[in-house]
Parts: C-alpha cells; structure tokens; sequence
C-alpha cells in the first residue's frame, strides 16, 4: 500500500520549476551584454531546447507568439529613437524635420538628424529584451504556468487561486473575440474597422465575466475554500511570513542581476528571504486537510537543468567581472561584435537540457504529441489560431 | 438521502415561483429521471440539490432542502462536495484546471483525500469513462462529447453519494451516450449511488430509470411515480412510448426488448400495408444550391476535414452524422463561410462564402452554432428581434413571429441570458430563419429541445425546405433524422464514409436506427407518425 507509486515522473516533462530557473537564468545572461551575436545565441539555445522537449499542449505552441513579440518590440524601439530619441552623433543616415518644443520638454526632442549609431544602438537594446521575452516564452512552451502554480506551496494556495483565475482570463477573452466575431458574421454585422469593435466590446467582456462566475460557482461546488482546521492567526503568519520571504528574493534577484541597484547586493536579500519562506512553508504545511494529487518530483534531471541555466549566468557574471572583451557592443568607434569565449561556452552548456531532461510523455507514450481530435465546437477553433 | 420539504423557489426580478411547494424525497441507491418541457424548472430543482440555487444564483427559498442531513441553508455548496457531485449543461463551464488528471484530481484534493488514494480513483475512473487515451491532454483541445465524459468522471471520482446530472447525453453521439448511460447504471446497482438526472431524450434514459419526477413547469405540482405510469401521463414522451398510445399498451414499455414483445401483432397487421414513401432526395432534377469540391481542412497536424465533395440541391433536408469529433461542425463552418478551406473549394450559389461581407452572407447562408448563446446580445427577447428584423431589411415582426412559431410564449422582455437553453436555441433559430436563406445550417439543433418543440422545429424545417431552401442538420438526434431528413451523410474522421437515402441509411445502421424502427423491424416504420398513418390506411386504428 505504502508502495504505491503517488508522484509524477515523465508523464508531462520535466519539474516545471526547473524550466521557469533555467529560462529566468537564460534571461537574467541576456540582460547582461548588449553583443548582438551572443544575444542571439541564447535566443537560439531557447528555441533549440523548446523543440526538442515541448509537449503536445497547446500552449506549446506559444514561443512562435513570443518571437513576433520580439520583432515588434525591436521594431518599436527603433522607430522611437528615430522619432523622439537622444541625437547621438556620428554617421548621419537621414534628417528628419525638427519640431520645436516649449522649453518646459526639454530634454525631449522630435526629429532632427538620424546617425547610424543610434539607430543601432536602439535596435540592440530592442533585442536584449526581444531574447528576454523569448526566455520566458520558453519556460512558457516547456511547462505551463497552471502546472508552475500547482507547485505553490500550500500556505500560498489563495493567492495560487487568484492567478489561477486571471489566467484563465486571458484565453477566456481570446476565445470569446473569436466566438463573437463569428457570431457578429452569422448576423451580417460588421467584423472590422470601428464599429466592429464597438459592437464586439461588450459582449467579449460578458462572455468572459460570465466564465469566471460560472468557474466560481463551479469551485465551490467541487468544494474549494472548505473549512481550514488551523488557527487563523497561524494561517495568517504562515501566509505573511511566506509573502515577504518571496518579495525578498525577488529583491535579491533584482540586485543580483542589475549591479549597483541594492547598496548591499543581492545575496544577502536572498538568503533572509529563503529562510521566511521556509518557515512559513513549515507552519503552513502542517494545517489544512488539503492534499495533492501527484505532485511533480524533483530530481537528478531537475538538477541538471538548473544547474545548466545557472552556469550560463555564471559565465555571463564572471566574463563582465573578468572584464572579458565584447560583452557590450562597441559603437563608438563602430567595431565587428566578438564572440567571447567564455559566455559562449556558457550558452552552450546553456543547451544541456535538450539532452539531459526527460522527453515529454517518453515513458508511456500517452503524452507524445499524438493527433489531436478536432474540436466539437465551431467555436473553440480561433482561440488556438488566435495563439499561433 | 435528498428530501425538498415545502420548497418554494422565485428568482430575483421574477414575477411567479420556478418551483412552488416542492415535497420530494429521493431515496438512497436511486435512479430519478427528471422530465419536463423546455424552461419548466427542471435545472433550477437540480442546481437547488447541492445549493447552488439560491447561494449562486440569488432569489427566495422558502421551505428546506437537506441532503444526507444537511439542510442547504445552513451550508454553503463547498461543504456539501463530499456528497453530492453535480455536472452542469455546459460541461466545458464546470473545469477549473487544465488538464483532463488535474481536473478529475481537483475535488479530491479540496477533500483532502490521501495521494495514494486519488491515484487509484482517478485510474478506476479513466477506465470507467474510457478517458485512458486523453489523461494527459489539454482540456480545450477535447470534443464535446470527450468534455462530457470528462465532467462526469470529475464528480465522479471523490465517490459523492449522490450524483446530479444536467443533460449528461445531449453532446455525445448515441454510442457515447450509451456508454455513459450504462456506467452510471453499473454505479446505481453495485455501489448504490444515487442519482439525479435530467434528460430531454428520454429514449435513451428511460429503460434505467426507477422513477419519474415531472416537473410541468409555471410552479404547477410535480408529478412523481414509478416510470411507465408517469410516462403514460407526461406530455414529454419518447417513440417507443408514444407508439405504445398509437397501438394502445397498457402499461407502456420502457425498453425496445419490452416493445418489441408486444408488437408482434402489429408488425403482422403493418405487414400488407403500402410502405411509408419517405422523401426522397431529388435525382438531379433539384437545382444545385451549395457544393463543396476536394474539401480539406486541417487544425495543425490534424485533418478535421479530408477531400470531401457533397453537392446539396434545394428543397433537401440533409442530416450529417458521426461520431463526436469526425468533422460535423467544421463541414457546417466551411459552407457558412466562417473560414477559409486549407484546400479545395466551397461555393454557395456559386460564390465563396469566405470572402462575401457578412450583410450579403447572411442572405445565402444561415447557421445555428451549437451553442446559441452566442448569437444573443441584445438586452431583451423583443429588442433581439427588432434589431434583427432592421439589420436584414425584414418587415417588422418578421422575427419576433418566426420565434413563436418556433416556440410560443417567450416572454419579449427577458433577457437572453435569462432564458433556458431550449428558449435561448429557438431565439437564436428564429433570428436566422428570418430572412429565409437558401442554404440553413443547424449544428445540433435538438440539444435542450423538449419533444413538442421539436415537432414544431420539424415543422418549420419542412416548411423551409418545401419552399426551396436546403437544410443541413449536423445532429446526434436519430429520431430527428427519421422525422426530417431525406439524406444522410455519414463522417467518419473527415471524411465521407457513406451517403445516401436517410431512411436506408438510419435504418440499417444498429447505431443510428430510432427506437420505432428497432421495434417495428424488419418493417420498413421508422417514426410514430408514419405507424398512425399506416394504420389509419389499414383501418385499423385502435
């Protein structure tokens, strides 16, 4: 009896934490240079590992979404420091018309001569956070964020319930503009342009507040939010005492990755916060008779893939430290970006995972990316074209 | 085990009780059919079991409802979770996860039930229901039919000791429906759950049912007793109970094995006489009205349609059939123009109805999705209708007199969110049959529909196809079929699997022959109406 076999292994990847730590330090690597070849590295590091471990899930399909993000915030920032954006000097491509402003916005300008610099310089900033997006468009396609929230520890679970809803938010809105925009065309009313919008406006917003009533009845009925045993004033330092423990590691994170931001660094953020977390799981934990099914289990090959993304932070930290050439992308003079040695042996290691993680559904086979059945509904089609 | 003592129901804003002095007690270990017309109150006493009625949906309770000794007004819905699991219309609206494990775990985890425990249930479960294929898929990416399934296994799984269905068959298609029916069957006699259901195709509930409580609506008194005497009286009635008044059985069967024993004598007599014409799909002579040419379409890797070719002429009434999940509702949304085919050709009246702006579309083409619902965003019932009679040029009235021959009595000020399913579908089916197009579309027409609604809608799509038009019904409704259709087109993963006369079709298939030709075979008899007639020619009438 004790035997029996209660967690999960396989079935559906790798720990979902461990794709979130890697993608968070692939990310926090890429924030750290201005190189445009090493920035795409990791962008192809990414996407390599997303196809080799991604489910069959329809939010596996996502990263594609992530990287058209990508090229649009790129192109944004472009077409902003062209237009509004600090005149650096240099090889002048064209000149826009400047407008004169009151002297109350100084220090913003509207046209005037375009260098070459600049625009560069705006579209290498662009892609560091196009490759930042990507990172976590990865995490996004290799482990949904509703398996992530399943790993809460339990005192935090309300506030799991919360994100849980407005999750579902978001593709509840994207399926009721497909829905209403079909329903608009079976009415002969307009699907486009202004009045398409207005008329579509509401009942998307109906359609999606009345999901989220009927999920709210629907949870109760299924017996969410029944009696705690524990005392309240425990629950509540378990809850709080967690709480700020994450906000201090999130500080420590933000200190660690932009220097000079936290006058003691980052580590010690971190490490107080840790502790409160723990403790606040150790209380929490015990209360509630609240149990799960199949937990994800951490093991060797969670290891490995953290370790991997942490080693490509590290690479990244250690070549600024060192003061390795080419880790920010010399504009003035204009030079060929480098590939430096040491962060690019780090993205490498970067790709670990597409070899060390487990193929989704690998053991049984019930996972693989089997045929999908098409759906019943005319309805449910558009949302998931609407997510490609 | 559930007992309603003087139970009294109004909803907020509602001029007359739902329910009015309900006395019931449903006994442990039972099977209770509730039946009634389409918006007599049959949800609400359902939803009143667990008390989601009144603590979700607002409005006055008088009198008790106690379930396993709890009354619903002391406890909210949540603490009666271990007891009763309650499956709604709209399966797709009850999950709150996103994968078919999760959500079969997540009553069981609120419940607290140990690890070891909910692996066993949900495994007992997925076999149960047949979901071993799709544990690991993504909710969204499910039919209808496999949503359903999969709702049921959710309340099924923390093992409540009463069970409360809405239309737990209405989506799935008759093998389906069967499979569910029997394991709910299997769980009333070896475990003793009790259960509560409510169910507009009685043909495919009533031989499990132990009792009938009919709810004949405007807060008149229920009707409870053991089922053949309710089914005598009810004026919801299946075929097979409906041919028993024709030929005059007392006490009615239940089941086509009970008919069939006493239609011996009637066969004989049916026998000599001249069998039914049926309609009959004109051979060629029919103008061409739609036609679809190497029609494929694919989701991603899958084919949800694959080289299909049909041709519909005017007058046909064309009912396409399969299996949940084999393409129906894309055929549908390929000749309604609602996207563009990933390969060959589709043409109304010879044009594309992709590319035709939505005002000209609606002319050519009507479709009634399968949730109706979406069609509705006016504010009342008669502000739909006039807004719907403007924006199609139509006379005034045109909609609102559609609506009542559809399904008199309506009410125009309610709001369409406000209706039942069967109103909000003959809403939404009148508001397309207005302006008459040549080529209609219905994407299973017959859910939530009580059987005199839809005499009248078979009424109204005779009518519509005698004057030209073409009607494409997807449906799991056989008996719908018998009635209307005069082809049927069968599908089977994407592709066409057989094409032809309906009655033949239907007829010689064990999965989609009505109850009346099961018990009338081998006579040709598909229908009720078609047994009275015959009998009246044979002057024989009982």
């Amino acid at each position: 009896m004790s035997g029996a076999r209660t967690t999960r292994r396989g079935r559906l990847g790798l720990h979902p934490g461990a794709w979130w730590l890697w993608a968070g330090c692939m990310a926090g690597a890429a924030i750290r240079t201005t190189n445009p070849l090493l920035l795409a590295l990791i962008a192809a590091a990414a996407a390599f590992v997303v196809s080799t471990r991604r489910t069959s899930a329809p939010w596996s399909r996502s990263l594609i979404v992530f990287f058209r993000l990508g090229l649009v915030v790129i192109v944004v920032r472009v077409v902003l420091q062209v237009v509004f954006g600090n005149r650096l000097p240099g090889h002048v491509l064209f000149t826009l018309p400047h407008v004169p402003l009151p002297s109350w916005a100084r220090g913003v300008s509207i046209g005037g001569p375009v260098t070459f610099e600049a625009v560069l310089q705006a579209a290498v900033e662009g892609l560091r956070l196009a490759v930042v997006l990507i990172c976590f468009g990865a995490a996004n396609s290799l482990a949904s964020p509703y398996r992530l929230l399943r790993c809460l520890p339990a005192v935090l679970y309300e506030a799991g319930v919360a994100v849980t809803v407005s999750l579902a938010f978001a593709p509840e809105v994207v399926m009721a503009i497909g829905n209403v925009r079909d329903a608009r065309r079976l009415r002969g009313r307009p699907t486009r342009g202004v009045a398409g919008l207005r008329g579509m406006a509401i009942p998307v917003l109906e359609a999606a507040l009345d999901r989220s009533l009927q999920l709210a009845s629907s949870m109760d009925a299924r017996g969410y939010g029944r009696r705690v045993t524990l005392a309240r004033n425990t629950r509540r330092m378990a809850s709080g005492s967690s709480a700020a423990g994450l906000l201090l590691v999130m500080a420590g994170v933000y200190g660690i990755l932009d220097v000079g931001s936290l006058p003691v660094g980052g580590i010690p953020f971190l490490a107080v916060g840790a502790v409160l977390v723990g403790a606040g799981m150790a209380v929490g934990g015990r209360r509630t008779e609240r149990t799960r099914y199949r937990p994800d289990v951490w093991r060797g090959p969670e290891w490995a893939v953290t370790a991997s993304g942490a080693a490509v932070l590290a690479s990244f930290i250690a070549a600024s430290v060192l003061g390795v050439q080419g880790m920010q992308l010399q504009i003035y003079p204009l030079h060929v970006p480098l590939l430096p040695l040491l962060p690019t042996a780090g993205i490498l290691v970067g790709l670990l995972p597409a070899a060390v993680a487990p193929a989704p559904g690998g053991r049984s086979g019930t996972g693989g990316p089997g045929p999908l059945e098409p759906s019943e509904s005319v309805a449910v089609e558009p949302a998931e074209a609407a997510l490609t | 085990m559930i007992r309603f003592s003087k139970v009294t129901f109004t909803y907020a804003e509602a001029q007359v009780p739902t329910l009015r002095d309900v006395d019931l007690a449903i006994d442990e270990g039972e099977l209770c059919l509730v039946v009634g017309q389409t918006g007599s109150g049959k949800t609400t006493l359902l939803r009143a079991i667990n008390g989601l009625v009144p603590h979700f949906t607002g409005g006055r309770l008088a009198g008790d409802v106690s379930i396993a000794g709890r009354s619903t007004r002391e406890v909210p819905p949540r603490e009666l979770a271990d007891v009763v699991g309650v499956v709604g219309q709209d399966p797709a609206a009850s999950f709150v996860t996103d994968t078919v494990e999760d959500e079969l775990a997540y009553t069981m985890e609120n419940l607290g039930i140990p690890p070891n425990v909910m692996r066993r249930r949900i495994e007992d479960t997925l076999d149960l229901l047949g979901l071993h294929e799709l544990r690991d898929r993504t909710l969204s990416t499910l039919s209808g039919g496999q949503q359903q399934r999969v709702a049921i296994g959710a309340v099924l799984c923390p093992s409540p000791r009463v069970l409360v269905l809405d239309e737990p068959t209405s989506a799935l298609d008759p093998a389906a429906a069967e499979e569910v029916l029997s394991s709910l069957t299997r769980l009333v006699h070896d475990v003793g759950m009790t259960v509560v259901l409510a169910e507009h195709r009685l043909e495919r509930v009533i031989p499990f049912a132990d009792r009938v409580v009919l709810v004949p609506g405007d807060g008149q008194p229920l009707v409870v007793g053991p089922t053949a005497e309710v089914m005598g009286m009810s004026p919801v009635a299946p075929p097979i109970v409906e041919l028993a008044r024709v030929a005059g059985w007392v006490p009615v069967p239940l089941s086509v094995r009970d008919a069939r024993r006493w239609a011996e004598p009637l066969r004989r007599r049916l026998s000599g006489a001249p069998s039914p014409r049926g309609s009959v799909p004109g051979e060629g002579g029919t103008p061409l009205v739609a036609r679809a040419h190497g029609l494929s379409v694919s989701y991603g890797q899958l084919r949800a349609l694959d080289e299909v070719d049909l041709e519909l002429g005017a007058g046909e009434v064309v009912a396409v059939m399969g299996r949940n999940g084999s393409g129906k509702s894309t055929l549908l949304s390929e000749f309604a123009g609602l996207r563009s085919p990933s390969r060959g050709r589709v043409s109304v009246l010879g044009q594309s109805p992709a590319d035709l702006a939505p005002r000209k579309l609606i002319r050519l083409v009507g479709l009634v999705p399968q949730d109706p619902g979406v069609l509705l965003y006016g504010e009342s019932v008669g502000d739909e209708c006039s807004t719907a009679d403007r924006e199609t040029g139509l006379a005034p009235g045109t909609t609102a007199a559609m609506l009542d021959t559809v399904l008199p009595g309506v009410p125009r000020d309610r709001h369409p969110r406000d209706l039942s399913e069967g109103q909000r579908l003959a809403l939404a089916m009148a508001i397309v049959l207005a302006p008459a197009p040549p080529l209609l579309l219905l994407d299973e027409p017959t859910r939530g529909l009580d059987y005199p609604s839809k005499e009248r809608l078979v009424g109204v799509l005779l009518k519509l196809a005698a004057g030209g038009a073409c009607v494409v019904l997807a449906t799991h409704d056989v008996e719908l079929v018998a009635q209307v259709a005069t082809r049927a087109v069968v599908l089977a993963q994407g592709e066409v699997v057989s094409d032809g006369v309906a009655r033949e079709v239907v007829r010689h298939s064990p999965v989609f022959a009505p109850q009346v030709a099961k018990v009338m075979a081998p006579e040709p008899w598909l229908t009720v109406d078609e047994v009275r007639t015959a009998l009246v020619g044979s002057g024989h009438e009982t």
